[in-house]
C-alpha cells in the first residue's frame, strides 16, 4: 500500500512538474475549446431574426406563455422603418420582416435562405390559425401548436464540443501517460529498479491508473469550468455529474491502449507516434470534434469500434442532452471489454528490460 | 580462520555460471563465493561479462545454466524474500524524473516500507544532505551516482550490488565515492562491485576476480595476486643522470631500459640498488614502483590492459 502511494506520488509529480506535458494534455485541448467555442459560438443559434414593421396584433396580442415560446424560435425586432425593413431582409441580414394590415398578415421574406423563410412562414400559419380559431370562439383548441426547439438540433456549438474535446483530452491524456511512463521507466531502468524492490507489479499498475484518473478530473473540472463562462455559456444537464463512471471508464480503455503502445515501442519517441496514430485520428472519426451525422454511413459503423465513440457520445448524452445515466451503461460495458482484452495484449508485450 | 569461513555458508554462491547471447558467450562457466562482510570486486574490461554476471546475481537475468544463491535462495525468477535484503545500486540516470534528491529516496525507501526520516538520514551519509532540494536532473554525475548509491541503500541491505558505480566520473569525484563505499563495507554489509577500473579493485576490494572474455582468470586479495606475480619493482630516475651501462653496473641482473625521458631499472631485489643509486647522488625524479593489478592483468591474458 505505502508503495502504491508514493509511486502515485512520484508520478503525479512528475506529471505535474512536466510543463510539455501538462500543455499537451490539459492546455492544448483546451485552446481548441476556446477557439472552436468561440468561432462557433453562434453557429448553432436556432432563433430566426425577423423584424415587425409597426403593430402586428397576431404577435403583440399573444397570451404571455405563447409569446415564451414564440420567443425561443424567432427573435422579433421591431421597427417603424418599412423600407429600411425591407432592404435588410433583401439583403438576407434578417430571414423576414412581418406587418399587419387589417386582417391580412404579410411576411416579406428573402428566397436567398428558403429553410428560414419556411421556418417563418410555418411559424407565422400557425398564429394565424390560433388567432383565427380565437376569434371563432375556440378557446380550446383541439389541436394546438406548441414551438419547442428540440435540444438534439439545436445542440449549440459549445453543448457539443465539450464534452467531445474532454473526451478527445482523456483519450490523448491516459494514452500518452500510461506509453510514456512505461517505455521512460523501462529505458531508465527504473522498472528495473522496481523489480528488484519487493512492490507487487499491481501497485505500479494502480498507480498509473490512479495518476491518469486524477489527471482525467483535473481535465474535467478545468473544461466544464471555462465552458460554462458566460462568454462560452454551456447548460449542463441535471444529471452531468453521470459522466464520472464513463469518463473512467474511458481513461482505462485508454490507459491499456497506451500500455500496448509503451509495451511495443523502445523509445519514447516512437511510444509518441504510435499513440498520436492512434489517438488523433480516432479524434476525428469518433465525433470528438464535429458531429458525425452527416458523414457515410460505413464511417458510422466504422466509428462503432472506436472506445473514444463511446466515450464522446455517452458523455454527450449525460452531460448536455439530459440523459440519464442508465443510457451510458452500455458504452461504459464496452469500453471495460475493451481495456481488458488491451491489457491483455498488453501483458503479452511486457518487458522488464530493454535487452 | 579457515575453519570458521567453512563452517559458514557464503553469502553468495555462485556456480558455473553460463550465459550466451547468440553466438557470444557473455559468461562462460564462472564460480566463486562470497562470504558475509566482505568487499568483492568483478573486475576486467569492457564486454567481459561482468554486467550480466551481476544481473544473474541480482535475479534480473535467468542463467543459461549453473546456480546462484543469495542467503541459500535462489533470486530467479524474482524472489520477494530475498528482494528486502538486497541493494541494488541503479545506473546514474536510473531516478524518477523530475523529484528532488529527497524526493527520490523516501520514494525508494517507502517501496520498502521504510519511513522518509530513515530516509533522508542516507543523504547526510552520501553527503548531499544539501542537495536535497535538487532535482536529480540538477545534480552533477558525482552526485547522481551518490544519490543512486544512497537509494540503493536506503532500506539498509545487507547484500550491496553496485555496478560501474564511478564510471564517468572525474578522479576527485572517484576518490570521495570511495570514501562512501568504504564506509558502506565497514558497516558490515557484504559489497559487490563491478569495475574496470584495476586502481579502485586494488583500493576498495578485500577479494577481487578477474574476468576476461566471460570467464575468471584468477581470483584472491589484491596484495595476493601481485605479490604471486613476483613481478619485478620498477625503479625510474631522470634520463642522463646515469648511463644504461652504468645503471647495469649497480647490481646483478638488471633489466635496464632509457626512452630518453626515464631511465627505468627492473629488479626483483630493490634494495641494494636504490642504495646505489643514494651512493652517487642519482636520484633525481625518482619512482619506485611496485607491481599493480595491471601488470597481474597482462600476465594472465598475455595483453596491455584496457579498460
Amino acid at each position: 500500500m505505502t508503495g502504491f502511494v508514493s509511486l502515485s506520488t512520484a508520478m503525479a509529480r512528475g506529471f505535474f512538474r512536466d510543463r510539455t506535458a501538462m500543455f499537451f494534455t490539459i492546455l492544448f485541448p483546451l485552446m481548441f475549446l476556446v477557439l472552436f467555442g468561440g468561432l462557433f459560438k453562434d453557429a448553432g443559434a436556432s432563433r430566426t431574426d425577423i423584424l415587425q414593421i409597426g403593430s402586428v396584433p397576431v404577435v403583440d396580442q399573444l397570451p404571455a406563455e405563447a409569446a415564451a415560446g414564440l420567443d425561443q424560435v424567432l427573435a422579433v425586432t421591431r421597427t417603424a422603418d418599412r423600407a429600411a425593413a425591407l432592404e435588410e431582409v433583401r439583403k438576407g441580414d434578417k430571414a423576414a420582416a412581418i406587418e399587419q394590415v387589417g386582417g391580412e398578415l404579410i411576411v416579406h421574406y428573402s428566397a436567398a435562405d428558403a429553410v428560414k423563410a419556411a421556418t417563418v412562414q410555418g411559424i407565422l400559419e400557425s398564429l394565424v390559425q390560433q388567432a383565427n380559431l380565437a376569434a371563432a370562439g375556440v378557446t380550446t383548441p383541439a389541436v394546438s401548436l406548441h414551438a419547442k426547439p428540440v435540444e438534439d438540433q439545436s445542440l449549440k456549438a459549445i453543448q457539443y464540443m465539450t464534452p467531445g474535446l474532454l473526451g478527445w483530452a482523456i483519450a490523448t491524456g491516459a494514452t500518452f501517460g500510461a506509453a510514456l511512463t512505461l517505455v521512460t521507466w523501462r529505458q531508465k531502468k527504473i522498472l528495473r529498479r522496481l523489480r528488484l524492490s519487493p512492490v507487487p507489479v499491481a501497485s505500479i499498475i494502480g498507480a498509473r491508473v490512479a495518476v491518469s484518473i486524477a489527471i482525467a478530473l483535473v481535465q474535467s473540472a478545468i473544461f466544464i469550468g471555462v465552458a460554462l463562462l458566460p462568454y462560452f455559456g454551456l447548460q449542463l444537464s441535471d444529471q452531468w455529474w453521470a459522466f464520472i463512471p464513463i469518463m473512467v471508464a474511458g481513461t482505462l480503455a485508454f490507459l491499456s491502449i497506451g500500455l500496448v503502445a509503451g509495451a511495443a515501442s523502445k523509445t519514447p519517441e516512437a511510444a509518441s507516434a504510435i499513440a498520436n496514430l492512434i489517438t488523433l485520428p480516432m479524434a476525428f472519426l469518433s465525433g470528438a470534434f464535429f458531429p458525425l451525422d452527416g458523414a457515410p454511413e460505413w464511417l458510422q459503423q466504422v466509428s462503432e469500434f472506436f472506445p473514444l465513440k463511446h466515450l464522446v457520445s455517452s458523455m454527450q448524452d449525460v452531460m448536455v442532452r439530459g440523459e440519464s445515466i442508465t443510457v451510458t451503461l452500455p458504452d461504459i460495458g464496452i469500453l471495460l471489454a475493451f481495456t481488458l482484452v488491451l491489457s491483455a495484449v498488453a501483458a503479452l508485450l511486457f518487458r522488464w528490460d530493454d535487452a | 580462520m579457515r575453519g570458521t569461513v567453512q563452517a559458514m555458508s557464503p553469502t553468495i554462491k555462485v556456480e558455473e555460471l553460463r550465459k550466451a547471447y547468440g553466438e557470444l558467450r557473455a559468461v562462460d562457466g564462472v564460480s566463486f563465493d562470497v562470504q558475509a562482510g566482505e568487499f568483492f570486486g568483478i573486475l576486467g574490461p569492457n564486454g567481459a561479462g561482468k554486467t550480466t554476471t551481476l544481473e544473474m546475481m541480482e535475479g534480473l537475468r535467468q542463467p543459461d545454466s549453473g546456480s546462484v544463491t543469495l542467503f541459500g535462495e535462489s533470486p530467479w525468477p524474482r524472489n520477494p524474500r530475498l528482494l528486502p535484503r538486497i541493494g541494488v545500486q541503479l545506473q546514474a540516470s536510473s531516478f524518477f524524473e523530475r523529484l528532488t534528491a529527497r524526493e527520490q529516496i523516501r520514494t525508494f525507501a517507502s517501496l520498502y516500507g521504510v519511513t522518509a526520516r530513515k530516509a533522508d538520514e542516507w543523504l547526510d551519509v552520501v553527503g548531499l544532505a544539501d542537495m536535497a532540494g535538487k532535482r536529480n536532473e540538477d545534480l552533477s554525475g558525482g552526485q547522481q551516482q551518490r544519490l543512486s548509491i544512497a537509494c540503493a541503500l536506503a532500506h539498509g541491505p545487507d547484500l550491496v550490488f553496485l555496478d560501474e558505480p564511478t564510471s564517468g566520473l572525474d578522479p576527485q569525484a572517484r576518490r570521495n565515492l570511495w570514501d562512501v563505499l568504504r564506509d558502506i563495507s565497514a558497516q558490515g554489509r557484504t559489497v559487490v562491485l563491478t569495475t574496470h577500473y584495476l586502481d579502485e579493485a586494488e583500493s576498495l576490494c578485500d577479494r577481487v576476480a578477474i574476468m576476461d572474455h566471460g570467464r575468471i582468470l584468477q581470483s584472491g586479495p589484491p596484495a595476493t595476486l601481485i605479490r604471486d606475480l613476483d613481478a619485478p619493482t620498477r625503479i625510474a630516475i631522470e634520463s642522463g643522470v646515469i648511463t644504461a651501462d652504468a645503471a647495469r653496473g649497480l647490481a646483478e641482473g638488471l633489466d635496464v631500459s632509457d626512452d630518453g625521458v626515464s631511465l627505468t631499472i627492473a629488479t626483483r631485489t630493490p634494495a641494494p640498488v636504490l642504495s646505489a643509486l643514494a651512493e652517487r647522488d642519482a636520484m633525481r625524479g625518482l619512482s619506485v614502483r611496485g607491481a599493480t593489478l595491471e601488470d597481474v592483468f597482462l600476465h594472465l591474458t598475455g595483453r596491455e590492459y584496457r579498460a
